[in-house]
């Protein structure tokens, strides 16, 4: 990758186009998934089954995945799960074209370490990493640490300072700072290279980043609404694409609740394509219906919480996720079984989406910032 | 436990040499300023040397940790390669696209918390079916701290104290998990049992931990150690706590001082005396004929040392600005402006102190009859001793001798020039030494315990360090899980072996 391509900006904008991003944190969202993949439950923490789900949801046209994770071992399902940026970074040499994108906690991690991790990941993938802010602040995650339960009212504030944290960090090396300059001897230019400075409520970090600037300038930040500044007094995250989010994961009870959630952002004057909306989805697989086939887990494992759950054929989903994308940008599919709800979206929702005209292209080349129609920023220390 | 060491170490002949791959990413080693020195954070540099070292049946990869940029007289140092990926994030990459070799992430235990640490170095072992390790460093100036919550909130003389303890919590979190604990199908009560996973509670000075391990145990039972502290403390620290010392030893009196130095270290902790294993730093310049390498080491000497790095690296002891020195004149006779220099070039430039080394130097390079730049480039590459220039024949001899003498179990070597810097070491040195029955012709296994010929880490579940007495605490997954050996939980190993 020569210097003049991989700064180049030629984003063309998504005109209304929805991505598609796929939840593949162990066998599915539901709980009890893992009782039917017929695989060794243990395969979910091997790097070879890491990559194919990748690849799997690549090739089936999804945009991007998200790796979930936590700071606890989950209390429902798989008791156990690898590093997201790990996976994330595992996945990137074995895919061209799909976003990865990882959660990350910003309560319980150091800023620096976050913002060095998350930059290398875009570095591995050549520019398609993304980051999903969670927050959560939990008494036995700040144990683990040795660190205090965060207050849920601090949440917003803390992901907040966090985020906008790794965002000066990732601007701290201009674009042209190394110059490998044999004249002079310079490897960077140090005018082009600056202190962060972040003075944040709970922390401070001094900078530079140890790592140049990301090869997308900035990558994607995704957060949750209930981290977003509500009274508009500073308390959280703002949709800001210099300090804060670039969109806001919406949830609701269910589909229809969800549609009119994300247009009751949209009517806010809010651009549908800072919402990505959350939702579960179990499909007519198998012979059998979504509902049968979610009735079958549940009597294992009853699910609790989670976003709006959608049971129907594949037909119904494509035409519900057709009008959920005029008022959502996004939406991210949590597969019941990732195995099977993945394909099903593979084989005959995402070809129907594609075909009516409804899904932004992806493809290898592009960055996640350029599939997501953002343009690529300045740092805000260039004074060229 | 024997049949665990039986089976985790393959018979191999007594003495073979290992390699590793030091990718440094700072300081001036690496050669920058020519057509082919390649990007220093593109994934491509990093894939091809990996691809090329395992192609060498190397041992390792390694990767430092950089937490602060390096300053130069209240600057950033410009002057060197500078910035460097995430250890571990690139090596989860990099595990994508090798089979065989380790992977080394530097961290330190300063600025990490032990649960985060131990969660993803174990993360890391097990995305690569076994392969990961840590190489131990311990940091403790408040400049470093700046970066992070905590600041700088060590003293010195606790680092090892606190580096410690914070191993030992990782080791105990690494052994949580029992056999059989992970569900064999999908008919099982739950995905885990729980029964056996204990929390692993730790409060010390500095840290209090209460954590239950998230991940089963590793194909190789948990990362290796590696640890690179050389004071009577460090090599204690190693002594109990390491499986490799990446040492500064290379010279051959030098190396084999050091072995007998570690060894008995080793013994007086309680352990097999070599159950540490001795890797030195190197670097290798090399040539089809001895004259040749003459001239390459030259060719690499100017290009890791120009005029403006050889008066920087004066200006860091003399702490002040030398401008209009000439670099081709001999040392200034001005007084250092500094009793003792600062770590913000890094810690090799940590605590020296100046005025009685730039007398000394200034009285060196006199009777050498060397000007500054003579001078520089034969004080940073620290001597011939750390670098091995020759013909190939001749320095595989001399490769030769370190193995039949016991003196190291293998190099970290450290190419001047990325990525290609691995090249003639892998096509015509790394033959040579296989010729004379010193190096692998095959990997001994999959996992980075295998190559290195260490036992399976026994009893370390518990505080104490001692055998915790539970038996078969062995479990394990890995990429093979559909065969695991659900009696020993460990993963089946191939039959050849």
């Amino acid at each position: 990758m020569t210097r003049s391509t991989r700064f180049t900006n030629n984003t063309p904008p998504r005109g209304g186009r929805g991505i598609l991003a796929l939840e593949v944190d162990g066998d599915g969202a539901h709980p009890a998934a893992w009782r039917v993949t017929g695989r060794d439950p243990a395969e979910v923490l091997t790097g070879p089954r890491t990559v194919r789900v990748v690849q799997d949801a690549e090739i089936a046209g999804f945009h991007a995945v998200t790796f979930d994770d936590g700071r606890l071992a989950p209390t429902h399902g798989p008791a156990a799960r690898l590093d997201a940026v790990q996976r994330a970074a595992h996945a990137a040499p074995a895919t061209r074209a799909i976003g990865l994108v990882p959660v990350v906690d910003a309560v319980y991690t150091e800023p620096f370490h976050v913002a060095t991790q998350l930059a290398s990941l875009d570095y591995v993938s050549s520019g398609r990493a993304g980051w999903i802010v969670s927050a959560r602040g939990l008494a036995k995650e700040g144990s683990a640490v040795g660190r205090d339960a965060l207050p849920e009212a601090e949440l917003g504030g803390e992901a907040a300072d966090v985020v906008a944290a790794n965002r000066r960090l990732w601007d701290t090396w201009e674009d042209d700072a190394v110059i490998r300059d044999r004249c002079t001897g310079r490897y960077i230019d140090r005018d082009k290279v600056h202190y962060a400075d972040v003075q944040a409520k709970r922390f401070s970090v001094k900078g530079p980043s140890i790592i140049p600037r990301p090869l997308q300038g900035q990558l994607p930040v995704w957060a949750p609404t209930q981290f977003l500044d509500r009274s508009g007094v500073g308390d959280g995250l703002r949709l800001d694409a210099v300090h804060g989010a670039d969109a806001v994961l919406v949830s609701a009870a269910d589909p229809e609740a969800l549609l009119s959630a994300a247009t009751a952002r949209s009517a806010g004057g809010l651009d549908a394509d800072t919402v990505v909306a959350e939702l579960t989805v179990v499909l007519d697989a198998r012979g059998q219906s979504g509902a049968a086939r979610w009735a079958e887990l549940e009597a294992w494992e009853a699910a609790t919480g989670g976003p709006a759950l959608f049971a129907g054929t594949a037909t119904e989903l494509t035409d519900y996720l057709a009008e959920l994308f005029t008022v959502a940008g996004g939406v991210r599919i949590h597969p019941a079984v990732l195995d099977v709800d993945a394909a099903e979206l593979g084989h005959l929702v995402l070809p129907e989406l594609r075909r009516a005209g409804l899904l932004a292209p992806v493809g290898p080349g592009r960055t996640f910032r350029q599939t997501l129609g953002l343009a690529r920023p300045a740092s805000r220390f260039a004074t060229a | 436990m024997s049949d665990h060491n039986a089976s985790t170490t393959p018979s191999r002949p007594r003495h073979q040499l290992q390699f590793g791959v030091f990718f440094q990413g700072v300081n001036s080693s690496t050669v920058w300023n020519v057509p082919e020195a390649g990007s220093q954070t593109d994934f491509e540099s990093f894939r091809r040397l990996a691809q090329t070292a395992e192609q060498g049946l190397f041992a390792a990869f390694f990767l430092g940790e950089g937490l602060r940029l390096r300053e130069h007289l209240g600057h950033l140092h410009d002057l060197d390669v500078v910035g460097r990926p995430d250890a571990q994030t690139m090596l989860a990459a990099l595990a994508q696209v090798t089979t065989k070799i380790g992977l080394v992430a530097t961290q330190n235990t300063t600025y990490n918390d032990p649960a985060d640490l131990a969660h993803r170095l174990h993360s890391l072992d097990l995305i690569s079916g076994g392969r990961a390790a840590w190489n131990i460093v311990t940091t403790d100036n408040a400049w470093t701290g700046a970066n992070f919550r905590r600041g700088g909130y060590l003293d010195h003389a606790d680092r090892y104290t606190h580096a410690e303890a914070f191993v030992r919590t990782a080791k105990r979190i690494w052994a949580s998990w029992g056999a059989k604990a992970i569900a064999a199908d999908g008919t099982a009560p739950q995905w885990l049992d729980t029964d056996g996973i204990e929390p692993v509670h730790h409060e010390g000075q500095h840290y209090t931990v209460d954590y239950t391990s998230r991940l089963p145990r590793s194909p190789q039972g948990r990362p290796v150690l590696f640890q690179a502290g050389d004071s009577p403390t460090g090599r204690d620290f190693a002594a109990r706590q390491a499986d490799v010392i990446f040492s500064a030893h290379n010279a051959l009196d030098d190396a084999l001082a050091f072995r007998r130095d570690i060894t008995e270290r080793t013994v007086r902790a309680g352990r097999p005396a070599g159950a540490v294993k001795i890797m030195p730093g190197t670097e290798f310049v090399l040539a089809p004929t001895v004259r040749e390498a003459q001239e390459k080491l030259e060719w690499v000497r100017s290009h890791q040392v120009g005029p403006q790095q050889a008066i920087a690296y004066l200006e860091q002891f003399w702490g002040r600005p030398l401008d209009g020195v000439d670099p081709e004149g001999p040392l200034p006779e001005i007084a250092p402006a500094v009793d003792e220099t600062d770590v913000t070039r890094g810690s090799g430039f940590q605590g020296a102190k100046a005025a009685e080394l730039t007398g000394a130097w200034r009285r060196e390079a006199a009777e050498k009859g060397q000007n500054i730049l003579q001078f520089v480039r034969e004080r940073s590459s620290r001597g011939a001793a750390r670098t091995f220039s020759g013909s190939y024949a001749e320095v595989a001899d001399r490769l030769a001798e370190y193995a039949r003498l016991g003196a190291v179990d293998g190099f970290n070597i450290t190419p001047w020039l990325i990525p290609s810097g691995l090249d003639d070491i892998v096509n015509h040195l790394v033959p040579a030494l296989q010729d004379r029955g010193v190096y692998p012709t095959e990997y001994a296994g999959d996992t980075l315990r295998e190559h290195l010929g260490l036992d399976w880490p026994e009893g370390e579940g518990s505080d104490a360090g001692a055998a915790d007495g539970t038996g078969d605490s062995c479990a394990a997954i890995g990429t093979r899980a559909a065969h695991r050996d659900h009696d020993t939980g460990r993963p089946a190993l191939p039959a050849t072996t």
